[in-house]
């Protein structure tokens, strides 16, 4: 980034901890960018001539003389078409030895949408998991994570998600991955010949932690470009949020703020909502989908991170291990995709409300058959009937290796409403049970 | 002369400026980036040492310290006129519709309402009369709903109304009259009225206490825990518990004239849903469409956060107004959480000593002060007219022993708690029927009331089905732990007595064109039923037997749910269930 002249260089930097420096200057608006010795930064706060400066690198062997100069714009994106199949860093600058981009350049963590000019989401998209399609159907313009623990496979299913979904363009916004996931991302990318519609920006966990703050501001920059100059369907995948938050609780504790529940920032739910609001369906028939994920610590979704999630996004989707067929299912009792009745039922056939709420309630009352059995009770005909129905459920149509189209996942849940229960044991509508009951 | 400033610190959108001459607290004030050339409207909220301190509605991005502010020397006020209904504001009464582009850009602010626009005003007043802020002077129509003008909400004292135009069409801005106050002097007056949104309206004559019944449809609320016109609840609940389908169900069903929703902090998708069903969704009570008697205040979790506080109290505003009209008004907040949140961020970056969970420490002096200004009133001519507030509560992990649950238990009378458990297992709508109350169905003037309207025994049948399910959720306990085997048969029949309550009463298909809205009446029907059914002694001879014969009346039960009321389907499932029970009568 090369100076321009008549530039003011600050040379005495009154204050420096971890991730802020501290000098004394004039003319600076909030939010610019600045150059510490070369390393970018930002300003945070300004109080009369004093400016505190976030350093993106961390202030390792920054000296009190450090060369300051200040840039006089906010963190921006060179966007165009030539942003397709391309690798950058959380600066936008090329990690894959490739040019630099021509583009136009636009500020990052732009203005909101004007919610009156949004439009409904209303298309699904199919994944061909029926843990996903049929009990949480994702819709886009949506928001969803995976709540998971680090040890499951969620980038791996992500990754599956996003090369199934019909979509135009996907952007991947990593933040602390590791150095192997990129990899293997790059890799499925590669091998999928998919390459030219994706774009990402990635922060591993090699770089410096406050620089992923600019990930996913980058990321759905790069999407609104797509979605709105190109009214093209655009899917977002940011893994993980959790590392993302964790480094606004650092920046938010170098700069003395009083933390509130967990130890992150009392403004954790705005940070998080301005990146998920930016999921959208634009008339026109652009859109953003975000799917993101959320990593837990032991499962516990009341930490601030996924709790601040939760309420922002539209549902949640869970991975779980099923010890009863030894595959990775998405659980149906935690996860839900709040969106899915503006599709289901609507652009899938119509028993499909019904036969998932049925096939799910079902399951619970084998959950409950399993508590009996646990404790050593003995279980009634119901019990052994709705257990064997919850084995076939998992193997069939739960488990994320499963690919099928939204009907035949509704033909296989009749298929095994007959072959273990009786009509009026599902609970289903009569109209719909005398159209679709298998077996009769 | 207006006082002016100059910016000399920014942190994050609380801007410290030094005036040069008076401030007040509260006042609306513009800061001015020179570079860009915007004026970004903020609020003070604190001063300090010849330093005032503004929230900024705005991002800040690119202010800088020597930038000019100025003062506009009044608070942050809602414009109240004819031509609100059907409306969509941001959190500052602005007019989403009218602003240009798909983004928001920050600056833009438009007029929330039509100045062009002609209203046919027919006087009610007439010269000569002695008036008081908010007295009626005339009516015009609007979406087929009589809207009153009022003499001006501040008026001090009583006026004589010297002057009152004839009817005719008129803007809002036309002069309408004129009135000559207690100290002599003359004022005119137009439609349009103006006042500050954090003070009450309380130009009314009494604030007896509310027993009307408000209907809503939704018989987990209208038969279990009712809310009444005028009432204050509120809804708790861990996110994925229904919380928001729970409050759209309630605004399009719930029987009055205005229904105001403020979205606050919450999914812009929720208010699009809003936005494309409400015009064309019918009201049950009046077969107009639901748009027309809707305002919408969104300030949805991606807009600036400090306009998230003002949009709570711009809504309440806006329900005064029309409350005053003598007007049945509807509030809706989703969600209190978001704007405690906003109050959080804001006295975070004023430094201020928190008080529990990081909160400010006049937190629930706020929020009770916010449901104070909810009621059922007697206006000064005798006319009844009421504010209903709903506000949900986004407790943190789900947890209700946090301050803002536990602020807002104390000043609301109706609490809807969600349960995770009952929405995992899709038992919706979500609510706890053993936690949950309702204040009001104590009350002797309800009771009186509901009496009238339904029947005398309605209360004890009420209690009776409460009880029935603690006793349910009680005997469920002990089979856990016992056993199936290990309790009498006719445990089993007592928790199926409860299931049928939860499945039948409490259990209602949102999404189901039939049963998502069920009228008082057909709640009164479905309560007999249930009511039958719990009362009858059953003989069983095995504890399998009576989940195998409850759970097909189950079935028929909600296949007479999903009935057309009133249809001859409807009358044979409940001959259906009728039999059934003959067939076991002990």
């Amino acid at each position: 980034m090369a100076t321009t002249a008549f530039q003011k260089i600050y040379t005495k930097l009154t204050q420096i901890t971890k991730a802020t420096c501290m000098l004394r200057a004039t003319e600076v608006g909030a939010e610019e960018l600045a150059l510490v010795d070369g390393r970018l930064a930002q300003v945070v706060k300004i109080d009369g001539e004093d400016v505190t400066l976030q350093v993106f690198e961390g202030t390792g062997g920054l000296p009190t003389n450090a060369e300051v100069t200040f840039l006089g714009k906010a963190p921006s994106l060179r966007v165009g078409d030539d942003l397709a199949g391309r690798f950058f860093n959380a600066y936008g600058h090329p990690i894959d030895g490739g040019p630099e981009l021509q583009g136009r350049e636009v500020e990052i963590g732009g203005p909101s949408v004007n919610p009156v000019r949004r439009k409904q989401p209303s298309e699904l998209i199919a994944t061909g998991i029926a843990g996903i399609d049929l009990n949480n159907t994702l819709v886009s313009g949506q928001k969803i994570p995976f709540f998971a623990d680090p040890d499951q496979p969620f980038n791996q299913v992500m990754a599956m998600v996003a090369l199934r979904a019909k979509t135009d363009k996907i952007i991947l916004g990593a933040m602390g991955m590791t150095n192997d996931d990129y990899l293997y991302f790059k890799n499925v990318f590669t091998n999928a010949g998919a390459l030219d519609r994706i774009v990402s920006f990635v922060n591993t966990t090699e770089d410096p932690a406050v620089e992923r703050l600019l990930v996913p501001d980058m990321a759905l920059t790069a999407a609104e470009y797509f979605a709105v100059e190109k009214n093209e369907k655009v899917l977002v995948l940011l893994t993980d949020m959790t590392s993302y938050a964790d480094s606004l609780a650092i920046v938010s504790n170098r700069m003395d703020q009083i933390p509130s529940k967990d130890s992150m920032p009392g403004s954790l739910y705005s940070d998080l909502a301005k990146i998920y609001e930016k999921a959208v369906q634009f008339p026109e028939g652009g859109s953003i989908t975000i799917i993101a994920v959320t990593t837990l610590s032991g499962g516990d979704i009341t930490h601030a991170v996924p709790d601040n999630t939760g309420y922002i996004t539209e549902g949640q989707l869970f991975l779980r291990r099923d010890s009863d067929i030894g595959k990775v299912i998405v659980d149906p009792f935690r996860s839900l995709s709040r969106l899915k009745q503006l599709v289901a039922g609507k652009k899938t056939r119509r028993d499909h409300p019904q036969v998932m709420n049925a096939a799910v309630r079902l399951y619970a009352d084998a959950a409950n058959a399993r508590t009996k059995m646990e404790n050593g009770f003995d279980l009634t005909d119901y019990d052994e009937r709705a257990l064997a129905f919850a084995k076939d459920y998992s193997e069939q149509l739960l488990a994320i290796d499963v690919n099928l189209d939204t009907q035949q996942m509704l033909d296989v849940t009749w298929k095994l409403f007959a072959e273990h229960f009786k009509p009026e044991e599902v609970n289903i509508k009569k109209e719909l049970v005398d159209e679709f009951w298998q077996g009769k | 002369m207006a006082t002016k400033g100059k910016v000399v610190g920014i942190n994050s959108n609380i801007v410290t400026l030094i005036p040069d001459g008076p401030v007040a607290q509260n006042e609306i004030c513009y800061v001015c980036p020179k570079a860009t050339g915007e004026r970004l409207m903020g609020e003070v909220i604190k001063v300090t040492g010849g330093k005032a301190y503004a929230q900024v509605f705005e991002s800040t991005r690119g202010l800088r310290a020597g930038d000019e502010a100025e003062f506009e020397a009044h608070e942050l006020q809602a414009t109240l006129a004819p031509g609100m209904l059907s409306k969509n504001y941001d959190g500052l009464q602005n007019d989403l519709d009218s602003m240009k582009g798909v983004f928001l850009r920050r600056g833009q602010y438009t007029d929330p309402i039509d100045r062009v626009r002609k209203w046919h005003f027919v006087p009610t007043a007439k010269v000569g009369d002695r008036v008081r802020a908010a007295a009626w002077l005339g009516t015009v129509e609007e979406n087929h709903q009589t809207l009153r003008i009022m003499a001006p909400l501040g008026l001090k004292g009583e006026a004589t109304l010297k002057e009152l135009v004839p009817e005719g069409d008129y803007t809002v801005d036309h002069c309408m009259g004129r009135l000559v106050l207690e100290d002599g002097t003359e004022q005119t007056f137009t439609m349009v009225q103006q006042w500050p949104v954090k003070r009450a309206m309380t130009c009314y004559a009494s604030k007896p206490r509310p027993f009307k019944l408000l209907e809503t449809g939704v018989r987990t609320i209208d038969t279990m825990n009712p809310i009444v016109e005028g009432g204050t609840g509120f809804i708790p609940g861990p996110f994925g518990t229904g919380k928001t389908v729970l409050q759209h169900a309630i605004s399009k069903q719930a029987e009055a004239d205005i229904v105001i929703i403020a979205a606050c902090g919450e999914r812009a998708n929720e208010v699009v849903e809003i936005f494309t069903e409400f015009p064309e969704l019918v009201d049950p009570h009046t077969g107009r469409k639901l748009m027309e008697r809707t305002i919408i205040i969104a300030n949805t979790s991606n807009m600036p956060v400090a306009a998230r506080e003002a949009s709570v109290y711009t809504a309440m505003t806006l329900a005064e107004y029309y409350r005053a009209m003598g007007l049945r008004v509807l509030l809706m907040a989703d969600s209190t959480s978001r704007w405690a949140q906003a109050l959080r961020e804001m006295s975070n970056r004023m430094e201020e000593l928190p008080g529990p969970d990081a909160f400010p420490m006049d937190l629930s002096a706020i929020i009770s002060n916010f449901y104070g200004r909810a009621g059922y009133v007697y206006l000064n001519n005798g006319e009844p007219g009421s504010i209903t507030f709903i506000g949900t509560v986004s407790p943190a992990g789900g947890n209700l022993k946090e301050p803002v649950t536990e602020s807002t238990k104390k000043v609301a009378r109706c609490f809807y708690a969600l349960e995770q458990e009952r929405a995992d297992r899709k038992r919706y709508p979500a609510v706890n029927p053993i936690d949950s109350y309702s204040k009001y169905i104590e009350y002797p003037e309800f009771e009186e009331y509901i009496a009238k309207r339904i029947g005398p025994d309605w209360t004890s049948q009420v209690g009776e089905l409460k009880t029935r399910l603690l006793r349910g959720k009680e005997i469920a306990e002990q089979i856990n732990i016992l056993g199936d085997d290990g309790v009498p048969v006719e445990y089993h029949v007592i928790f199926w007595k409860s299931e049928v309550i939860d499945y039948v009463v409490l259990q209602q298909d949102a999404f189901d064109e039939v049963d998502a809205v069920t009228p008082l009446e057909r709640q009164e029907d479905i309560m007999k039923v249930v009511t039958d059914i719990c009362r009858t002694e059953y003989r069983f001879d095995s504890f399998l037997e009576v989940s195998e014969y409850f759970k097909r009346l189950i079935n028929l039960c909600k296949q007479m749910n999903y009935a057309v009321y009133g249809s001859e389907q409807f009358a044979d499932y409940k001959r259906q269930i009728a039999e059934m029970v003959e067939s076991r009568k002990a």
